[in-house]
């Protein structure tokens, strides 16, 4: 047993029979709205600032993110080329995750040329990470309508109801499509597709592969992408500016490899963005569960286009992010355990949350109970609570954790901690941005030639996104921005390459007396030691 | 927090070079804490991605040991190096025009039939996966073994690094889950029936009425059937 654990772990074990016959009722309307106001990171003032200029001035985002979005084009004193792009293509993907590879793909179906570019491999990415599921209506009892109100419900009644729409219609199509290409969905003891209940909804719906859902929907799309000799990739390739035509439509891309520094140019008559989330942020300084990577490079970048945000402040922390041990900070502990029965517990023993609520307010409690003194802290002095495990044990019978989350139990046992038999400490990790660049239900923007598809555009989950519905959503509208940048190929010619957006941006920041803090996209956060601490200690 | 002097120092040796770490430092935490940038090497920093596999042996230990970097634990005497890229030999395979897979198995992956038992592959597996019983339940025809066996793959490549039979044995476990999952495994009549409702319209006057929706009819909606 972790020796920390063997310390401060016993109120768990000696509480847990009178929790498992306890009912913790779920909130009002009135009193969740309170408890969010008060305690979720998203609500707190000082965090946020407005937008001071472009399609979304005025509008509020936390500073990280404000940051990014005034920030000036990377292409500033060196110029490029534009006259030879390196690649000329029908569409380029920018990001390598689940949906850029299912937009290659689609778009591939669709007879157009294909360029999928990212920043780090093919399948570095939010989605291999993803455990619990992705959201399906199959029973009897269930339906598309059905799985629409609880999204709407979950998201505060501000999802884009058009877009969600789509998304829970096409729901059996594209899992039947993931299905065909061999992803290995649990099946229940008749055969069928196994089930479960996700946090905030009504029936069950979420369908799985063990806890390795992502991994396994994205290890069959990659395998995919590489079998079709057509579609180029190039990886350690990140966009760092798009380039536009004429009439401001996006025409192409300038690509920065990596591990040469060079600049690629790319011509194509549409860019599909698909460059995921933003937790390397690490807004208000929470740790994050999300990739090396995921630095929301989508944002500023179709920004400067003149693309519009929805919801761009608002961010999901999820609720049990591991703090303990160290190594394990901010990655991510299945809400799957929560809808298999595992409590929360705060110092004292006690439940504090129905632990079924949506995300947000599962947070605002945890990060309630730390703030008024009923917290616990890790031997590095992170404060969080206690996740108890080992309940689902004592209620369904022994093997039950092993057998259901075998991903979880490799992660904790790597560390000598036993999850079966031991609670762990968590605390609200930054998980997904609810909000990004606004599309219509066929991903396209306001800017021609520009589709985003996946965690980068916004509206689809309201703000708050309920779990299942990120992959289902990346799947989605990879397909649908697939297929509609492959028949606008059909019908357009490719444009001039220029940066005259920049020009465009750069009057409007100039206009509005900002000068930038940065430049963006950030492409990859910086965890060196700086150097003024980075004196080499003899060994 | 614990400042670096509470912290005790140990030595590791990164791709050669001596350096002085904090210990319960991960291996990807020390590369950072070395001044080391790394572009390769770092992916998903949560243990599923393989983009970090590391290489390493520990104090007066002759014997190759393997992890990920991102989860990995540094200990005093340690000598590590990374992995993140090994040329893998993949053959191009449409699922959809896959008709015999366990005879296309020898198609595609001929060299599946050369494992000497070496066990390698099993020893260098990060995910402790018995990978060598994975190809040769796939061999044999048991495709769904293989599947099972597989689940926790996360394609780091080691494998292919270590045999001596020159096959990926990464590849081939994947096959094998892609086409039993295919071709195999139970159908699914729950969801044939929905998209057959779907496309027969089933909902589409509920939509009409929900699309048409204010605000206040939104919630109301939503409400009365949760």
């Amino acid at each position: 047993m972790d020796e920390f654990h063997a310390r401060h772990a016993s109120v768990v074990e000696a509480t847990r029979a009178h929790r498992m016959k306890e009912a913790v009722p779920l909130l009002r309307d009135s009193d969740k709205e309170d408890l969010l106001a008060r305690f979720h990171p998203d609500y707190k003032r000082d965090a946020y600032r407005a937008i001071r200029f472009g399609p979304n001035q005025g509008d509020e985002t936390v500073h990280e993110l404000a940051a990014l979005l005034e920030g000036d084009s990377p292409l500033g004193q060196d110029p490029v080329d534009l006259s030879k792009p390196d690649y000329r293509v029908d569409v380029l993907v920018l990001g390598g995750g689940g949906s850029g590879a299912t937009a290659a793909l689609k778009a591939r179906e669709g007879g157009s040329t294909v360029l999928l570019a990212t920043k780090l491999r093919l399948g570095d990415s939010n989605t291999v990470m993803a455990e619990g599921g992705i959201q399906v209506a199959v029973k009897e009892d269930d339906s598309p309508v059905q799985h629409f109100v609880d999204a709407m419900h979950g998201g505060h009644y501000k999802n884009d109801p058009a877009l969600l729409k789509v998304m829970v219609e096409d729901a059996p199509f594209v899992v039947n499509w993931l299905d065909s290409l061999g992803v290995l969905f649990d099946r229940d003891e008749d055969g069928n597709l196994k089930v479960k209940k996700g946090g905030g909804t009504s029936r069950a719906r979420l369908l799985a592969c063990k806890d390795y859902t992502g991994l396994d929907l994205m290890r069959v799309l990659k395998d995919s992408v590489l079998n079709e000799e057509s579609i180029r990739v190039i990886e350690f390739a990140p966009a760092v500016e798009l380039l536009t035509g004429a009439d401001g439509a996006v025409t192409g891309a300038v690509l920065r490899n990596l591990d040469t520094d060079q600049r690629i140019v790319v011509q194509a008559k549409s860019v599909i963005v698909a460059t995921g989330g933003i937790g390397r942020l690490h807004i208000q300084s929470f740790p994050t569960s999300n990739h090396f990577g995921a630095t929301g490079d989508a944002l500023p970048l179709c920004y400067r286009v003149g693309a519009r945000l929805t919801y761009p402040g608002t961010f999901q922390y999820h609720p049990t992010g591991a703090i303990h041990p160290e190594q394990m900070a901010g990655l991510l502990v299945t809400e799957a355990i929560r809808s298999g029965g595992a409590h929360l517990v705060n110092k004292s023993g006690e439940r504090f949350v129905n632990e079924m609520e949506a995300r947000d307010v599962v947070c605002a409690a945890i990060i309630r109970e730390c703030m008024e003194g009923r917290g616990v802290e890790t031997p590095l002095g992170r404060q969080g609570v206690w996740l108890d495990i080992p309940v689902i044990d004592t209620m369904n019978g022994e093997g039950v954790v092993k057998r259901r989350y075998p991903g979880m139990v490799r992660k904790y046992g790597r560390h000598g901690i036993n999850i079966a038999t031991e609670p762990v400490l968590i605390y609200p990790t930054l998980h997904y941005q609810n909000g990004g660049v606004h599309i219509g239900v066929n991903c396209e923007t306001e800017v021609p030639g520009l589709y985003v598809a996946g965690e980068a555009s916004g509206g689809v989950h309201g703000t708050n996104r309920l779990m299942g519905n990120s992959l289902l959503d990346i799947i989605v509208f990879g397909t649908r921005a697939g297929h509609t940048a492959a028949e606008r190929a059909k019908e357009v010619e490719h444009g001039n390459l220029t940066l005259a957006h920049v020009e465009r941006f750069r009057a409007q920041m100039k206009a509005a007396g900002v000068t930038p803090e940065t430049t963006s996209p950030m492409l990859l956060p910086n965890y060196v030691r700086r150097p003024s601490e980075a004196v080499e200690t003899p060994a | 927090m614990l400042t670096e002097a509470d912290q005790n120092l140990i030595t590791v040796e990164i791709m050669g070079n001596r350096h002085r770490v904090p210990e319960a430092m991960t291996v990807i935490g020390a590369m950072w804490y070395t001044g080391h940038t790394m572009t390769r090497g770092v992916g998903c920093l949560g243990g599923v991605c393989g983009a970090c596999a590391t290489v390493y042996r520990t104090k007066d230990d002759f014997a190759l040991k393997v992890g990920l970097g991102c989860q990995l634990k540094v200990e005093d005497g340690m000598s590590f190096f990374m992995t993140p890229f090994y040329p893998t030999a993949k053959p191009n395979y449409r699922i959809d025009e896959i008709e015999h897979p366990k005879e296309e198995l020898f198609k595609y992956f001929p060299e599946s039939l050369n494992c000497r038992n070496c066990n390698a592959c099993n020893k260098v597996c990060p995910q402790e996966i018995d990978i060598k019983g994975a190809v040769k339940d796939a061999v044999k025809g048991d495709f769904q073994a293989a599947a099972d066996k597989a689940l926790s793959c996360v394609m780091c490549g080691l494998c292919v690094s270590r045999c001596i039979a020159e096959m990926a044995p990464n590849m081939i476990a994947l096959y094998a889950r892609r086409t039993w999952s295919v071709f195999y495994a139970t159908k699914h009549e729950r969801l044939d029936r929905q998209m057959a409702d779907i496309e027969k319209g089933r909902w589409n006057d509920e939509w009409q009425k929900i699309l048409a929706l204010d605000d206040a009819g939104m919630k109301e909606y939503c409400k009365a059937r949760r």
